[in-house]
């Protein structure tokens, strides 16, 4: 009798005295996870095609050959709120903290490309994020911060060539050059159609833009991050991880597929394209989540694609712990998960990393809160120890069946749209939002029927009072704004603004590159909205499928 | 009255995260209420008009950005104007407790918290809707 059937036979007894808690264990992906993995399970996994060695193809082990060895992940926390003025403040602070990047999160109106004076803008003045009107809230943003020393990540799409050019032009007035830049702009389109919802216009010209934004950067902003194909709203929105892994690489052949259409080199702009992933708290199926992430995305670049150049084929990634895990039940909890999901986004290899605050599921955080979750990263970064060797989970059975697994049925998805013509095309019809709204229900349904447990939330609850010491926006901030505004337009040399926006719209109705257009619009501190207007003129606007 | 209870679903304002409202309205309808979904971004002006045209008995309205102080009000107020007044307005989101009760003193007959079981807003609906 081998090893194992004489542990089979044991499992027999215990299971008559003492059955499992559950008769099945199935994980959020939907994957049966079995009772225990062993060296049959990774049998087929042969290690030179499917692992090999970190910095090497398929990168399933990391992007870099000694990973935090050599450098830390960056830290970098996603903040903004109210006035430029208040924010270039907490930005000071986290600097001060120790944090190594900056990630700017805009309020509505900026994201979807309205000034603080708009209609629509009232009540979400500040909110959610930084109000930005006009480069002149930009100087004030990064008043006192070196460009060419940070890098900075902007939560921008739709108008995302638009705070590109801001930055630039920032830049500028501090006297450090384009090519000295570095940071990431989000500029995901796709994700905003199927997730995310800060759409302006129709699929075509957006895609327009983005490439726009590839060809401009690959010969003046050589350093920048040209777009961080996400699939973290994704997941806030339901998704499982296979789904995340899925929907996301498919919007990112969907990016490559329109550079090579407009005529771009795939060495040329691949390497500048990043990816965002969310990192929840099955900690295992996280880290093989990001594997799998990995390796997919290499094989893409190589075989679908065709790219030579191996950085064209890295998936480097941002991740931000999971909003939508945080309980507004007892907040503290919230910590350890995001301790959980800190640990998961470090051993699946992140460059970067965002903690979410533990009183995010109740307001902005607080400065407390945020000063929490930063030291939860420098707790793993300098305590654990998991930062010593590279990809310490490789080897795993279960990890490496799980990478492979995820892998499969990632794929699989990825074909599926592929046959609906494309990532584009899916969403137009609906295909990923019904799939991860179908998740979402479900997620919820287990929930209620206490099938699946949230601490403190359908399990060991509490009586609670009120939270204190909750962030709040001053609602004055929306009238600071347009006030702004309006001594911004009485001050500027108007004719000029005209003058550019006009030229911005010939660009735009023809097919140049609009890059030095907007640049010059906004130097001339034409405003964010007057920007987008023009472009609305000529694009037209996204129709929402609504899909229920 | 026979008919099933119908709700509007809408996202006020720029807010995107509609995760939370197509889950509830897909309880509602499980629950055997027949559900309109808004989809995103509707002004206060064309949510009250589409539950005046579409004879709604509830309005479920869902805020995360924060904008709920401003915009709640401002659609309760739409509906009295145009005759709604038998209308019961429900709101959800990430609303800090303290907002609570103004926004009740406003009209929203209740605010449901990130946490809450569908079940309890589907039993405040069917127990609070002006019409038997």
């Amino acid at each position: 009798m081998s090893d194992k059937e004489k542990w089979e036979s044991l499992i027999e007894k215990t299971l008559t005295k003492r059955p499992e808690r559950k008769a099945e264990f199935i994980n959020g992906s939907g994957i049966t996870v079995k009772r225990l993995y062993d060296p049959e399970d990774t049998a087929n996994i042969g290690y030179d095609e499917n692992l090999s060695y970190p910095g090497m193809y398929p990168y399933t082990r990391g992007v870099q050959p000694t990973m935090y060895r050599g450098r830390l992940w960056t830290m970098r926390q996603y903040a903004g709120f109210a006035t430029a003025e208040e924010s270039n403040k907490r930005y000071k602070y986290l600097l001060n903290q120790g944090q190594t990047g900056l990630s700017v999160a805009f309020d509505l109106p900026t994201q979807i490309g309205y000034d603080s004076d708009h209609s629509l803008s009232e009540g979400e003045v500040g909110k959610v994020g930084v109000a930005i009107d006009s480069l002149k809230d930009m100087e004030i943003l990064f008043d006192g911060i070196p460009l060419d020393k940070v890098s900075t990540s902007m939560t921008i799409n739709s108008p995302a060539s638009v705070l590109l050019a801001m930055y630039i032009a920032v830049a500028e007035k501090q006297g450090v050059t384009p090519d000295k830049l570095s940071g990431t702009i989000q500029n995901d389109i796709l994700k905003e159609y199927i997730a995310r919802g800060t759409y302006i216009f129709p699929t075509e010209e957006s895609m327009r833009l983005i490439t726009n934004i590839f060809e401009y950067c690959a010969s003046n902003v050589p350093k920048w991050n040209t777009i961080s194909i996400s699939g973290y709203h994704i997941r806030e929105a339901g998704s499982t991880a296979v789904q995340e892994v899925a929907f996301t690489l498919a919007d990112g052949i969907a990016y490559v597929d329109a550079a090579i259409k407009a005529g771009l080199d795939i060495d040329e702009f691949a390497p500048r394209l990043s990816f965002f992933f969310n990192s929840h708290n099955d900690l295992l199926e996280e880290v093989a989540k990001f594997r799998a992430a990995r390796k997919l995305w290499a094989k893409i670049m190589k075989e679908r694609f065709g790219a030579k150049n191996p950085k064209s084929m890295m998936l480097r990634f941002h991740t931000q712990t999971g909003g939508s895990t945080l309980t507004a039940q007892q907040p503290d909890n919230n910590v350890v998960r995001v301790a959980v999901q800190t640990l998961a986004a470090v051993l699946g290899g992140t460059q970067s990393l965002h903690t979410n605050s533990r009183d995010e599921a109740l307001a902005l955080p607080s400065e407390d809160s945020v000063r929490i979750a930063l030291r939860t990263q420098q707790i793993v970064a300098y305590e654990s120890g998991v930062t010593e060797t590279v990809d310490p989970l490789a080897g795993s059975y279960y990890v490496e069946s799980l990478t492979t697994e995820i892998e499969k049925k990632a794929a699989e998805y990825i074909k599926k749209i592929d046959d609906l013509g494309g990532a584009a095309k899916a969403i137009e019809r609906g295909f990923m939002q019904k799939e991860i709204q179908d998740s979402a229900y479900k997620y919820q349904k287990e929930i209620e029927k206490g099938e699946r447990i949230v601490v403190g939330m359908n399990k060991f609850e509490i009586e609670e009072s009120t939270p204190k010491g909750l962030l709040r926006v001053d609602p004055a901030v929306g009238e600071m704004q347009k006030q702004k505004l309006e001594n911004l337009k009485a001050e500027r040399d108007n004719k000029k603004v005209i003058d550019d926006l006009e030229a911005l719209k010939k660009a735009a109705s023809g097919d140049e590159n609009l890059m030095p257009y907007i640049i010059e619009a906004v130097r001339s501190y034409a405003t964010l909205g007057e920007i987008c207007d023009v472009l609305r003129s000529v694009f037209g606007e996204y129709q929402q499928s609504v899909i229920l | 009255m026979n008919r099933p209870i119908r709700v509007l679903v809408a996202k006020p304002g720029l807010d995107g995260h509609d995760r939370g409202a197509k889950v509830v309205a897909r309880a509602l309808r499980d629950a055997g209420m027949e559900v309109i979904y808004t989809g995103l971004r509707q002004t206060p002006e064309q949510i009250a008009e589409a539950a005046i045209q579409e004879d709604v008995d509830c309005v479920a309205l869902s805020v995360l950005s924060g904008a709920h102080n401003h915009l709640f009000p401002k659609i309760v107020n739409l509906l009295r104007d145009k005759g709604g007044d038998d209308i019961l307005v429900v709101g959800g989101g990430v609303i800090p407790e303290e907002d609570i009760p103004g926004l009740k003193d406003a009209g929203i007959a209740a605010v449901f918290t990130p946490g809450t079981p569908t079940g309890i807003a589907i039993d405040f609906i069917k127990q609070n809707i002006k019409r038997a």
